[in-house]
């Protein structure tokens, strides 16, 4: 690849497809979602977090690609594995482990919990922890954009345990004759819970083997590369827009931590996880920023600015109280309240 | 004023609200060209054209989820599951997602949607097409559960469903279909959460729903013609809200409640109002509180056995006959 001056970033750097300032801020949102999972997972052991939850280490790279070629009102619909497509939207570190710690300053007060974050003013319109669940639901809100002729695009993340479920053939298929403005994206990280996918599917590449049949292009990329999910979906996008229908992407990608907070994932075989470490996406992400030309000083500013970031989070987090008793009954019906009967 | 089938009355609830608001669109197996399994959507798609009145591929998780995504940016759809048993496959929705979603988010997002159920026995359809499923949706919080039983109501609650900000469980009746009613002109807009008094009555109260109803009334009028015990039937109509003010009321006044369940026995929603009177209306009561309902089997298809279990006019006066012996004012 050749590197030339465009005189769009600070240094100026390179003019290619993606350019400085974009991969700044995709290595930026890498870093920052490494960090503040690493942070959540150090807050269970000191049982700062409750409940269970859902990292996505090892898989910043689609959250980092897709954010950024996402448009403001463009809607993301993420699963319980969601922190990281919840941060890459630009919502702030201190409401994502406020809600992990179920504090009053989390995204819901601490009434959603980790596998339901949600920030509609940031595009999130929920995480949803019944696998498959949300692919229909993400059909619909492109539907709403198709019919009131509006441009937005519906993102809806994924495992590769949901391609087995049959709300994804439904959805495929549905948004397929609808043309619907929605692109699917399919982290495949190998495992389903525990059991590896290729064990329990009919075909190799659990998402994109099935695209043909609901006339969908085939797409399989490097999920560990930010810029390869980033021209994808791209791609996809501009499909979406252009009322050409919808994309299913398969990112092959690797979760370095268990399934949840439960798994200490003993079941991976002896080595596969030292090989994925070397495709770390952060590790990647950080030599091409080098190789691009951007300095190893601003690298290590962002990298210093996203640890700053974790622990004023964390601080904030802390200091909150758990939200008051009388939220218990709040906003179960639209009148605020939860009352069925008079 | 005109007489308009209870099918007709879904078609024009719904052109109603299309007419009203552009952001209304229906979806449903076979519910747009075909007109509807039981013709109930007739003349919509011709009225509103094919953007808003859309059939969609046997996927009910797909249809109720792309309304959920719809409903909560923006759109108020309807959607149809052709008949209510198929809810099963498609529960999730129901049960775990419209009704949880304005809870979990915290208020940010709403789920503002109809769903439209052909629910019921009566037509010899055997146990996986007629069972009476109004007790499923009841128990869940976050919905809103209504039944109608007439024609007129089916156009008010309609138009009360559409317009209310929450998910609405609507359970048509496919044995009152066929059924007539005055219907008056303009437009019509019903209140959920409200029990009706179909016949005022002294003696004792009873709740019915849906094809119970007019079963009830015809029981009262042979409890009244031939053992002299005046009932008052209310249509309860809506499950939630419960509008217990006019159930207390009436237990008040009569001392009495009896329950027609179309629903199996266990946790039917007339259980759940009789632990409400019971709490709340014990020294009001001069006897026992009975329910009324199909014994807790799967419905037969056989018109005899199934006839059978749904509780019919008969049976309802003789049970409730039998229960006033001696204890009726």
């Amino acid at each position: 690849m050749t590197k030339k001056k465009d005189g769009s970033g600070s240094q100026g750097l390179t003019n290619d497809d993606i350019g400085a300032d974009l991969r700044r801020e995709m290595f930026r949102l890498q870093v920052e979602i490494r960090d503040c999972e690493k942070r959540a997972n150090d807050l269970f052991f000191q049982n700062l977090i409750k409940g269970t939850s859902h990292l996505s280490l090892g898989q910043e790279a689609i959250a980092a690609g897709m954010a950024v070629a996402m448009r403001p009102g463009d809607k993301s619909f993420c699963t319980y594995r969601g922190h990281a497509h919840t941060l890459a939207r630009g919502v702030p570190m201190e409401k994502v482990l406020g809600e992990l710690m179920l504090r009053d300053n989390g995204l819901m007060r601490g009434k959603g919990g980790s596998m339901h974050l949600t920030s509609v003013e940031h595009g999130v319109m929920g995480s949803y922890a019944i696998i498959g669940a949300h692919l229909p639901i993400a059909c619909g809100a492109a539907w709403r954009a198709q019919y009131l002729g509006e441009s937005d695009v519906s993102v809806c993340f994924f495992g590769d345990g949901t391609t087995n479920i049959g709300a994804f053939h439904e959805a495929l298929n549905f948004a397929a004759i609808w043309k619907l403005p929605v692109v699917f994206v399919c982290e495949n990280n190998l495992y389903m819970e525990y059991t590896p996918i290729g064990d329990v599917t009919a075909v190799e590449h659990p998402a994109a083997d099935r695209a043909s049949a609901y006339g969908l292009e085939r797409i399989v990329i490097d999920g560990n590369d930010a810029d390869a999910v980033y021209r994808t979906a791209l791609a996809a996008f501009g499909k979406a827009r252009a009322g050409e229908g919808p994309t299913l992407i398969e990112c092959m990608t690797y979760r370095h931590s268990g399934h949840s907070r439960a798994d200490p994932a003993k079941y991976r075989p002896a080595g596969e996880l030292e090989k994925w470490l070397e495709k770390d996406p952060v590790k990647i992400y950080r030599a091409r920023l080098l190789e691009f030309g951007i300095a190893e000083e601003e690298i290590k500013g962002i990298e210093a600015e996203s640890k700053r970031k974790v622990e004023e989070a964390t601080e904030a987090c802390k200091a909150s109280p758990p939200a008051p008793d009388d939220i218990l009954t709040t906003d179960v019906y639209a009148d605020g309240g939860w009352s069925w009967r008079n | 004023m005109a007489e308009l089938t209870y099918r007709d009355a879904v078609a024009r609830g719904i052109a109603q609200e299309m007419q009203r608001d552009n952001n209304v669109v229906f979806l449903g197996e076979d519910v747009a060209k075909a007109g509807g399994v039981f013709k109930a959507t007739v003349g919509l798609y011709e009225q509103f054209g094919p953007l808003r009145v859309r059939d969609t591929p046997i996927s009910e998780q797909a249809i109720l989820g792309a309304a959920m995504g719809a409903a909560m940016t923006g759109l108020r759809p309807i959607a149809e599951i052709m008949f209510a048993d198929f809810a099963a496959v498609c529960f999730d929705y129901i049960a775990n997602e419209f009704p949880k979603l304005r809870y979990m988010t915290n208020g940010q997002l709403g789920c503002p949607l109809v769903v439209r159920t052909g629910n019921g026995g009566g037509a010899r359809f055997g146990a996986q097409h007629s069972q009476s499923i109004e007790n499923w949706t009841m128990m869940i919080p976050g919905l809103k559960v209504v039944a109608p039983s007439s024609p007129v109501d089916v156009i008010g609650l309609m138009a009360a469903a559409v317009r209310d900000d929450n998910p609405v469980i609507f359970h048509e009746h496919k044995s009152l279909y066929a059924i007539k009613g005055e219907v008056p002109d303009g437009e019509i807009v019903d209140t959920l959460g409200t029990a009706k008094i179909l016949r005022p009555g002294k003696d004792a109260t009873i709740l019915a729903l849906a094809l119970m109803v007019p079963r009830a009334l015809q029981a009262a009028e042979t409890l009244a013609a031939e053992h002299g015990i005046d009932c008052e039937v209310i249509d309860v109509r809506s499950l939630v809200p419960l509008d217990t003010n006019t159930i207390l009321n009436s237990v008040a006044r009569t001392g009495r409640l009896f329950t027609v369940e179309e629903n199996p026995r266990l946790c039917g929603w007339g259980a759940e109002i009789a632990s409400i009177v019971a709490d709340e209306a014990f020294w009001d009561l001069d006897g026992p509180i009975v329910r009324i309902t199909t014994p807790h089997i799967p419905l037969p298809a056989a018109d005899h056995l199934e006839d059978l279990a749904l509780p019919g006019a008969p049976r309802i006066a003789e049970r409730i006959a039998r229960s006033m012996n001696g204890s009726a004012r």
